[in-house]
């Protein structure tokens, strides 16, 4: 086979590599000549939106990513935060939605693998994993399998690799049907002096490849990352690429040993396109030129091109800046692992991006423009419209039945069926498994210190109104982190959209960001790090917008941390931060979704004041040992998270009910800010004294007790009849779907 | 007591293990690279859990093929104890020190959860501190591990006392509800003829602290310690 | 030399990866489906003098790593 770098650029040619008239017209003028075929590969996969950001940038510009304890904020491969005592948490959320729709469980698998990657790409082994996924409707065809797929490909990963998956969300709506999300989260623990950047230093430095041989996997994928899905989508099958957690678990030591050796200068995984996306950020980002010698990489296929080469998406690779004195050492450790090593290339003082292949040059371009000047927009938007207001809602459904039909339905049934295939204990670190608030990670080597992690957003507000819902999504994971006692230190953004082409879809992009920024600002709750995954559509139907934020929180003492369940019988149950009439919007709730079947009206307001003032307490009587029984409200309301302390304990509650005030309201309505707790009723006066030193509501609403969720007037329910409804759903749902494991 | 570890690539409760062993004998376990041909003079060696070799081609195949399990093997027949625990429980048996084979759990997913197990055989050096009949939590975390033996070789096992421990319910039933994997007769660890190797799917070294819920896993550790002593 | 080695489950060994898969042809609507075993398949490049020679090395290979014999049978064809 003969490979031709010179063919002719055929407009055809720039449309197939994703690039607009343009954008080539500014290829053509930043390099003075018509591009090589490996060239304009290159800028395909710098330019796209998946690698350039092209249409967020301006946005994401506005986020606060500052704070006292960020020592990295976006732009590397992870954020990393101080924790205190020399060490830092690394973190970071990105999606992998194109692939595992196309085959769901590699997508997912190499999903985890990727960002996994990154984290200990900065010198951090990982300690938790999350994930937040989101599948089309239940009844939809193709949803059983994808659900089946992706979970099996999340666990296949992580288990083998290692880390705990310590919690997460899982979503059904008939606007994911052709296009589902999958979102994946890791952390890892590292020495604040030893944190491991991209940035190349010194001229002359071996530039080296580590990791697995270079396949044609991916070939195309970050392009195809940047497009939206039509019925051709199973001819784009080829590019999947594969996941070899087994690799990557030997990356990772080889990359923790390497590291301690102090061999290293520079680091980058390969991610999106590969080869070329890490080697121009390395030199870019150092402002220094590359030159890559393509017959020196680690190939696994045949007859390779550097044209597939540059691109590939292979996984579990790696590359790297050495010192030169040290790379007998390096060598023997990734010997020792039975990795790939191999010095590809070298750092240059010209910062022109060289590409060398077969003793000709097949790409030469300027290192620091491929990515500086990528194309940048302000994408025309249009102006927010407010909902129309909430219609009247009917008054007379029973609250029991609702109370069942919420937590034994798709959306509110137990993940247990799913986070059961994820290995939550691996690391012995484990102090709280998925199905609470948030995961707990204890600090390994310290008596006291633990990690929170949460992931959240509630696509519907976001879709009713974006700005309040990039809020919500921000305050329920700070609120998360806090009702396990945590105090929440900074967050990673996962941001999903449809076609930003669209005004319409741009505006609610960027109303989302503003809302997210100025909630992360008031709660000092810093983006860190993130992604933007754009053009999730098919057929010109988009998702939900989807902002997912992902916190992480630190506890100073895990032994007074508080959990979901009720802690014994016997004691007061106390609504904190809510209205006089303890809930009231039903706009947009869970029960005017499911028992009422309307989708309408505005998202509960996010009040950031009352928020923090809120959460500031309910730490506070966390910290002081008050309570180590707390819960959130959120979907579904007062009632629901009744019924999930009630699930999580076994234990029955009596709740009261205010006269003159619906009960739907009451228990239904989702107003933001609030919290229950269960403590010692003989610390009820300590309570009330703290809450209105700091000017927040607290209402003592009933007790924990008996085998029923008694409700106000409604009829008593059986916490066993609740739990067996909330477990049913999952495993009877998924009950005909053969386990993908099981062909994988 | 003095104990190693083997390490193959792929492993990956290595770290769990190390840190139990620690914790509960006071002493850091010896680390033995897959390589090794020779294995340190210690009371213990255990093979722990995780993905050996990705579990590519059977669950601890490609692993029980190493030069370090033929030194196990060795030990063993010098009457020292192994021990081996889920992905380390797979190579025992692909190494031939242990009967029958782990095969894909019955529901084809992974299964991590506590579930319970009952001591049978408590006259061994793994199990002298439990009672028999003693119903323990402990953690599972594994997609192979449904124990399989001919008739013949179940005969053999159960006749010799050679079960250690069974997943049965809170309350001690042994039934196919409480089989969380598909396993012949519940089986969860079994023992060697001579009683001097331990192969079983669960994790003791997942509850040994109160940070993790309970320290049902420790009562293992104590049993090795007290026979060693 | 090519040859091509098959591993299936023996008979009497409950295959639940292939039941799964005979269900779920049932449920894409293949009537008639009876059974259906799930098995692994080697491709394996060796030289070897004589094709007996090969046949040796190949048993010997699937013996000691390639089936796992206690719950699988395996069989061998030369291919070319």
């Amino acid at each position: 086979m003969t490979f031709r770098n010179d063919i002719d650029i055929t407009k055809d040619l720039i449309a197939d590599h994703g690039l607009k008239p343009d954008e080539y017209q500014k290829i053509l003028e930043l390099i003075g000549r018509e591009p090589s075929l490996t060239e304009l590969g290159i800028f395909s996969a710098m330019w796209n939106e998946h690698c350039s950001y092209k249409s967020s940038k301006k946005w994401l510009r506005t986020l606060p990513t500052e704070g006292e304890r960020v020592i990295q904020g976006p732009g590397e491969n992870a954020g990393v935060v101080d924790i205190g005592d020399g060490q830092a948490v690394v973190f970071k959320m990105e999606s992998h939605n194109h692939p595992s729709y196309i085959e769901p469980y590699q997508g997912a698998a190499t999903g985890v693998g990727g960002i996994l990657r990154d984290v200990f790409t900065m010198g951090a082994r990982p300690i938790a994993a999350m994930n937040a996924l989101r599948f089309g409707a239940p009844e939809h065809e193709k949803t059983r399998h994808l659900v089946s797929g992706v979970v099996a490909g999340v666990g296949g990963y992580g288990n083998s690799f290692g880390v705990p998956t310590v919690g997460g969300e899982v979503e059904f709506d008939a606007r994911y049907n052709g296009n589902i999300l999958v979102n994946a989260f890791a952390a890892g623990l590292a020495d604040t002096d030893k944190i491991f950047y991209s940035k190349a230093e010194g001229v002359g430095l071996p530039v080296v490849y580590l990791g697995a041989k270079t396949g044609r996997d991916g070939v195309g994928g970050a392009t195809m990352a940047s497009a939206e899905f039509g019925d051709d989508i199973d001819e784009k099958r080829p590019t999947v690429q594969v996941g070899d957690p087994f690799t990557e678990k030997r990356l990772l030591e080889a990359c923790l040993e390497l590291m301690a050796t102090g061999a290293v200068i520079a680091i980058q995984d390969m991610g999106a396109a590969g080869l070329t996306c890490s080697a121009v950020e390395m030199g870019a980002k150092g402002d220094l030129g590359i030159e890559l010698d393509l017959d020196q990489v680690p190939v696994r296929e045949e007859n390779m091109t550097p044209y597939e080469m540059m691109l590939s998406e292979s996984q579990e690779r790696m590359l790297m800046v050495l010192r030169p004195e040290k790379e007998a050492e390096a060598r023997a450790v990734f010997e020792k692992w039975e990795l790939d090593f191999a010095t590809v290339g070298k750092t240059t003082d010209d910062l022109r991006f060289r590409v060398l292949w077969q003793g000709t040059e097949v790409a030469n371009l300027p290192i620091k423009e491929l990515g500086d000047e990528a194309p940048e927009y302000d994408r025309p938007r249009t102006e927010f419209k407010k909902p129309r207001p909430l219609g009247k809602v009917p008054s007379d459904f029973d609250v029991a039945n609702a109370v069942f039909t919420l937590v034994s339905n798709a959306n509110g049934a137990s993940r247990r069926w799913v986070w059961e295939q994820y290995d939550h204990l691996i690391q012995s670190n484990t102090l709280q498994i998925p199905g609470g608030d948030a995961g707990v990670v204890r600090v390994e080597g310290h008596d006291t210190k633990a990690l929170a992690f949460s992931v959240d957003v509630t696509p519907r507000y976001c879709e009713a109104d974006a700005r309040e819902g990039g809020k919500q999504a921000v305050a329920e994971c700070w609120r998360n982190l806090t009702a396990v006692g945590a105090v929440p230190l900074a967050s990673t953004d996962n941001l999903n959209f449809g076609n930003p082409e669209k005004p319409e879809i741009m505006g609610q992009f960027a109303e989302a960001i503003m809302g997210i920024g100025e909630a992360c600002r008031e709660l000092d709750f810093p983006i860190v790090s993130g992604n933007v995954s754009l053009y999730n559509e098919t057929n010109g139907i988009g998702i939900l917008p989807t902002p997912a934020i992902g916190g992480v929180g630190l506890i100073a003492d895990w032994s007074k941390m508080a959990r979901i369940g009720f802690e014994e019988e016997g004691q007061a149950i106390v609504l904190i931060g809510a209205p006089s009439q303890w809930g009231s919007h039903l706009g947009q709730s869970s029960w005017l979704r499911d028992v009422v079947g309307r989708i309408e009206g505005s998202p509960p307001p996010v009040d950031l004041e009352h928020e923090r003032k809120a959460g500031e307490f309910v730490r506070n009587l966390i910290e002081q040992g008050i309570t180590r029984s707390v819960h959130d409200c959120s979907d579904g309301g007062l009632a629901v998270a009744l019924a999930e302390m009630a699930i999580a304990s076994g234990i029955g509650a009596q709740v009261n009910q205010l006269n003159d005030v619906s009960p739907i309201e009451t228990f239904f309505g989702e107003d933001q800010g609030r919290y229950v707790v269960a403590l010692d009723p003989r610390n009820l006066d300590v309570v009330w004294e703290k809450a209105a030193r700091r000017e927040v509501s607290a209402f003592w609403i009933g007790n924990t007790g008996g085998d029923s969720l008694i409700l106000g007037e409604a009829r008593a329910i059986s916490v066993e009849a609740l739990i067996q409804a909330h477990e049913s759903w999952f495993p009877d749902y998924m009950d005909d779907e053969p386990s993908a494991a099981a062909t994988a | 007591m003095k104990s190693a570890i083997i390490q193959f690539p792929g492993l990956n409760r290595d770290r769990d293990m190390i840190a139990a062993l620690t914790k509960i004998t006071g002493q850091a376990p010896e680390l033995v690279w897959h390589r090794e041909s020779a294995l340190p003079e210690v009371d213990l060696v255990v093979i722990p859990g995780g993905f050996s070799y990705g579990d590519y081609l059977r669950a601890g195949a490609i692993a029980a093929r190493a030069p370090s399990i033929k030194a196990v093997k060795k030990h063993a027949e010098a009457g020292k104890l192994v021990l081996g625990v889920c992905n380390g429980f797979q190579i025992l048996t692909e190494s031939g020190l242990l009967p029958g084979a782990l095969m894909r759990n019955r529901d084809l997913k992974f299964l991590c959860k506590t579930v319970h197990l009952k001591a049978e055989n408590t006259d061994t050096p793994f199990t002298r501190a439990y009672a028999r009949g003693q119903v323990v939590a402990c953690p599972i975390a594994h997609h192979d591990g449904n124990y399989f033996i001919d008739e013949v070789g179940l005969k053999r096992l159960e006749d010799k006392d050679r079960v250690a421990f069974r997943y049965c319910g809170a309350d001690g039933a042994v039934n196919d509800d409480t089989n969380p994997n598909g396993s012949v007769n519940n089986i969860a660890g079994i023992l060697n003829e001579k009683g001097n190797v331990l192969g079983m799917m669960p994790h003791p070294e997942n509850l040994i602290e109160p940070a993790h819920g309970g320290q049902d896993g420790r009562i293992l550790f104590q049993s090795l310690l007290e026979a060693v002593a | 030399m090519k040859a091509r080695v098959t591993v299936t489950l023996k008979n009497g060994v409950l295959d639940p990866q292939g039941k799964a898969i005979e269900g779920a042809l049932g449920s894409l609507g293949f009537d008639g489906v009876g059974s259906v075993r799930q098995g692994k398949v080697f491709d394996v490049e060796l030289t070897a003098g004589s094709e007996g020679e090969a046949q040796d090395k190949l048993k010997s290979m699937c013996e000691q790593l390639l089936a796992n014999t206690v719950i699988e049978d395996y069989a061998i064809t030369l291919v070319e």
